[in-house]
């Protein structure tokens, strides 16, 4: 049984905002299948007493003072933009919310 | 016939810079020619920043003269992972998504550079976002092995590896997530160090997999190696993980070249079956080799090891998928199908398709699935047990040994094109690599001979406990002059001579 | 035909949650260095962590841990042992990592409350409001929508982005569902929320302006029928500007999803956006498709392990709380009950205190600010804070003491200020408001009055004291008001023979 339909890499793809063709999707999907069938071995190894870790290094309490630094100048910060007016990035029509 | 300047280690370069007899504009000048011969082959370079780098010579030559005190590595050449971000000079992580763009700021390892005096000649070429094991996935082209054209100088740091075996710069920065310094020093027969994870800051460093990644150093030699760990590692407060504690000294334990009565653990699930049998037999010769100097050698086993490539296989696409989310075409980079008519939300679609290759949108869609609710506990949730298990079996090993040994890679360099089609074969190379990285602990890989039966070389790896850098140096170095001296010279003078153009 | 509030509350009953993001008055941003100071150029106060440029890492601003745990010791919260940040991922242009860094299933403090005093039928009534979590995040940067007829982003060519605002450490705060408001939910989100901003401000931690967004109400209503077991499907109103528009905003969205029960329609999950013109919400996103935000730790950054005996100190060094010391100053002014209740929930408590602190007497302060002012802020639809000074109202009341001004005049002096002519001394110059003292300049004005009402000065004369009434009117007439009333009765009753 296939781990993953089309259906739900579209949806991934949608999430991830990425487009895709129909035979891009179908490519994708099965190489999925066979990815998610390999790395399916993690599940049920560690017991429930097995405490996740997400950082290998433990540390903990890292903070810095409530200091002002200089910014970029606007120019530096917005060097890199595909577009932009007035010292503000410019960028397609937003659909969505206000 | 003298060794020409850059087939020396950089602390010879270094001395002779010390002395007088060249200066830091011909050191620099000598590379940027050996690379405008032989790269257009090799392909280890995305960006040549001449002038920048004749800049930095020239002004370490002029302190130098003005009699200032200078670090041993300044106006020594180094190729620079293109995944650092370097201000005003192009960086692309091997991405048509960031083609032409130029951060505004330097990272904080280039910095450190930058205030060594070490010259920075460019970028080297990589496995998109540091996504792979042998450069082909670079949206520029693949680096090619210097040892054989036709083969992959391993990744994602191909370019950096290749850069130092093709004698096109005596140091590199590479970065390591699950085993990109270590596996592409391993095939192309140099030395490259993954730092523990904290030890070098990841400020400007472009996330694949934050709790994963780290920068590290790259050279011919154990000691050349050590030289430049000690310039780019050390507490930086702009990166929240970074260890807030002195740096160990390196150089004077990769010159120690001692290792009498240290236990030396090999991790039984790391090799055997399913090894290359030259990769084995050089492996063994250089735990001999170790012996012969003093150590003991001990079997450990790893057992939670076995699943330490499919924990990885999910966290470090979880992250990416979160991490690359922030190349959307708003800020920088490429913009694709902005026509006026089309929203911002179908132009981010349109550039995301065209801006990232094949191998990085298979892992966002992975990682996008580990996430998603309703998976989390199954895949990413239990990819994160997998790391306690692991970190777990390498506290029970170190309390036993000083450090842990086993080949870098199954293989040596295999083809380019070989596995390009099969992505759970190419994810196999990082088995011996990936656990060091789950666990954040320190590790190196060495040159240990060439395989008898493909004469390329094979890459032994030395992992040592979190925050005791300094043990895989000490070994290290210890190997490495062993190995030399019964080779009768290093073996990176063995590479065969590239055609100059 | 529709249904009003008070028949839509007949057969439903609301439920009621608030959301409340609070942005901290640090220096600098949440993960960066960089100024928080408002209205700044577009893109001035960015760095790479703020812009998410590639590379770039965040490192939390102590200070903002710290404010975090003070709002919620004010609130009765528990401090959690062990804290996180987490990614919640989803792409918006005004978000420069398409994650925003913030809280999920670790937030800093949980299990809190706060009690609310509202006027009811039957008395001021106390609602113990449960909070469910405080948890930090980050604010979003600032999109401006271009082209099209409305400015609007429906219909809009492209949109201009600014950053500053991008990394403002935000505090969000979220109740529980608050059980049995019944018809007084608008009353009682108003109320918790004024409370709310009284409690930050009194802790420092915030600028508390809902105008300027640094106080920013989100609100979820669901209404289920009176005899249902079951709560109703909620809405989430955004952009809640004012605490008016807190209670404006629940008791329209009450009757809106009412009329569509009645009409046989159902109630869409959704993000609705408030009207201040209307005092009615607009559809936003439908989140019928539930987001998948696919939170995961933020490796980035690591736990916040709050030191139990730092917490200690920074709950000893709490403020006062609003309430504690509303009771001083009931007393101290001896103000009864309803009158105290009047002020906290006309929002005026704070102003009149600052009135009287200026050197107003209490009880002038309070019928200035809860009559004459309170009634042209109605008219207007404003709040009475954004008309007038307390300093004007303070000086406004030292002149009628000192017998420059009378009440008459003086509420032509706050009309005056209010439409922008100036401060009280400038309106009183401008529109020549002299109180007219001059006893001969009155006599003349009271021999007149007389001379036209014989027959009214006669009955005076005979003792009928209340007819005086009628003369003192005209005189003020003619004085174009500007008379004392009380001088001119004086006056005239002693010209009179009853002084």
């Amino acid at each position: 049984m296939a781990a993953i339909s089309r259906e739900e890499v579209a949806h991934l793809a949608r999430l991830s905002r990425i487009e895709m063709t129909d035979a891009e999707l179908d490519h994708l999907a099965s190489e999925m299948d066979l990815i998610l069938e390999s790395v399916s071995r993690v599940q049920g190894v560690a017991g429930e007493d097995i405490p996740p870790t997400s950082h290998a290094i433990a540390m903990q309490n890292v903070m810095r003072p409530d200091v002002v630094v200089p910014s970029l100048t606007p120019e530096e910060s917005l060097s890199g933009a595909p577009a932009r007016e007035d010292n503000r990035f410019k960028v397609p029509q937003i659909l969505g919310e206000e | 016939m003298s060794t020409p300047i850059i087939s020396q280690t950089a602390a010879q370069m270094s001395a002779e810079l010390a002395a007088g007899s060249v200066t830091a504009v011909e050191l620099t000048n000598a590379h940027l020619d050996r690379i405008a011969a032989v790269d257009g082959d090799v392909h280890a370079f995305l960006h040549i920043d001449r002038e920048g780098a004749l800049a930095q010579a020239s002004a370490v030559d002029a302190s130098r003269k003005a009699g200032e005190k200078l670090h041993p590595l300044a106006g020594i050449p180094l190729a620079l992972k293109d995944v650092l971000a370097q201000k005003g000079v192009p960086t692309t992580c091997g991405s048509k998504m960031l083609e032409g763009w130029r951060p505004p700021y330097d990272a904080t390892v280039v910095t450190n550079l930058k205030k060594a005096g070490v010259v920075i000649l460019g970028k080297t070429n990589m496995d998109e976002f540091a996504m792979g094991s042998s450069t082909e996935n670079s949206a520029y082209g693949p680096t090619r092995n210097p040892w054989d054209l036709s083969r992959i100088p391993g990744g994602s740091g191909g370019g950096s590896s290749a850069a130092l075996a093709a004698f096109e710069a005596p140091l590199a920065i590479g970065t390591d997530t699950g085993g990109s310094i270590r596996q592409p020093a391993a095939v192309t027969g140099t030395v490259g160090v993954k730092p523990t994870y904290g030890a070098v800051s990841r400020y400007g460093l472009v996330a694949f997999s934050s709790s994963l990644d780290q920068a590290g150093p790259c050279a011919r030699t154990v000691l050349d190696t050590a030289m430049l760990h000690e310039v780019i590692a050390g507490y930086d407060p702009k990166d929240s993980t970074s260890i807030n504690a002195p740096v160990g000294k390196m150089v004077e334990a990769a010159k120690k070249l001692d290792i009498k009565g240290m236990k030396i653990g090999v991790v039984k699930e790391l090799g055997g079956e399913g090894y290359q049998s030259g990769v084995t037999t050089r492996f063994n010769e250089a735990l001999e080799a170790l012996v012969s100097a003093g150590a003991e050698i001990v079997e450990v086993s790893a057992p939670s090891f076995e699943y330490a490539l499919a924990a990885y296989y999910l966290i470090a696409p979880s992250e990416a998928s979160s991490n690359l989310a922030r190349f959307d075409s708003m800020r920088y980079g490429i913009r694709v199908g902005d026509d006026g008519s089309r929203s911002a939300e179908a132009v981010m679609n349109m550039t995301r398709e065209v801006g990232f290759g094949k191998e990085v949108k298979r892992r966002i869609i992975l990682g996008t699935y580990a996430l998603s609710s309703g998976y989390y506990d199954a895949y990413y949730g239990s990819a994160q047990k997998i790391r306690t298990l692991i970190k777990r079996d390498y506290d029970a090993a170190f309390a036993k040994v000083d450090v842990l040994v086993s080949p870098t890679c199954p293989t040596t360099a295999f083809k380019i094109g070989e596995k390009s089609n099969d992505p759970v074969a190419m994810y196999l190379n990082d088995v011996c690599t990936i656990p060091v990285n789950l666990a954040g602990i320190g590790s190196m890989s060495l040159p240990c001979g060439l395989a008898p039966e493909d004469g390329l070389p094979v890459g032994f790896q030395i992992m040592s406990p979190a925050m005791k850098d300094e043990l895989m140096y000490q070994v290290g170095g210890t190997l490495e002059a062993a190995l030399q001296s019964s080779w009768g010279k290093p073996l990176y003078a063995s590479a065969p001579e590239l055609a100059v153009r | 035909m529709a249904l009003n509030y008070d028949r839509a509350l007949e057969k439903y009953e609301p439920t009621l949650g608030l959301e409340v993001h609070v942005e901290l008055n640090t220096l600098s941003k949440m993960f960066c260095g960089c100024s928080t100071d408002f209205g700044a150029e577009p893109n001035t106060q960015t760095c790479p962590v703020c812009l998410g440029l590639p590379g770039s890492l965040p490192v939390v601003n102590a200070k903002a841990i710290e404010s975090s745990i003070r709002i919620g010791l004010a609130l009765n919260c528990s401090i959690a042992p062990f804290s996180r940040f987490a990614r919640k991922n989803y792409f918006y242009p005004d978000m420069p990592k398409n994650f925003q860094t913030s809280q999920y299933d670790e937030p800093i403090c949980i299990n809190g409350y706060l009690d609310v005093t509202i006027d009811t039928d039957e008395g001021p009534k106390v609602y113990r409001v449960d909070i469910e979590r405080v948890h930090m995040e980050e604010d979003t940067g600032k999109s401006l929508h271009v082209g099209g007829a409305t400015g609007r982003i429906h219909g809009a060519e492209h949109s201009l982005l600014d950053y500053n605002r991008a990394g403002i450490p935000l505090v969000e705060i979220v109740t529980r569902i608050i059980p049995g408001t019944d018809k007084y939910a608008p009353e009682v989100a108003r109320a918790y929320v004024a409370e709310l901003r009284d409690i930050l401000r009194s802790l420092g931690v915030s600028d508390v302006k809902m105008e300027q967004g640094s106080l920013r109400c989100d609100a979820n209503v669901s209404i289920a029928p009176r005899d249902s077991q079951t709560l109703g499907t909620r809405s989430e109103t955004k952009n809640v500007n004012s605490l008016r528009s807190v209670e404006r905003a629940v008791r329209g969205e009450i009757i809106r999803q009412a009329n569509r029960l009645e009409a046989g329609e159902r109630i869409i999950q959704e993000t609705r956006h408030f009207q201040e013109e209307s005092g009615e919400t607009r559809s936003g996103r439908s989140k019928e498709q539930a987001e998948d935000y696919r939170y995961f730790p933020e490796p980035d950054l690591l736990p916040i392990v709050a030191d139990p005996a730092w917490v200690e100190e920074l709950r000893l060094a709490l403020p006062e709380k609003p309430s504690v010391h509303r009771k001083k100053i009931q007393e101290a002014w001896g103000v009864p009950d309803k009158e105290m209740a009047a002020m906290v929930n006309a929002e005026l408590l704070t102003t009149i205190e600052e009135t009287v602190a200026l050197g107003a007497e209490p009880t002038k302060a309070r019928s200035w600010w809860l009559g004459e002012i309170s009634r042209l802020a109605n008219e207007k639809s404003v709040e009475p804070t954004s008309l007038i000074q307390p300093s004007e109202v303070a000086q406004i009341i030292a002149l009628i003491a000192s017998g420059e001004l009378t009440d008459k005049l003086a509420r032509q002096v706050v009309e005056g200020v209010i439409n922008g002519e100036g401060d009280p001394r400038m309106v009183i110059q401008k529109r020549g408001l002299k109180v007219v003292s001059d006893d001969s300049a009155l006599m003349v004005a009271i021999e007149a009055a007389i001379a036209s009402q014989p027959e009214t000065a006669e009955r005076i004369r005979g003792g009928n004291i209340p007819a005086a009434g009628a003369l003192i009117g005209a005189v003020m007439k003619a004085t174009g008001g500007q008379a004392d009333a009380a001088k001119v009765r004086e006056l005239l009753l002693k010209h009179l023979g009853q002084g």
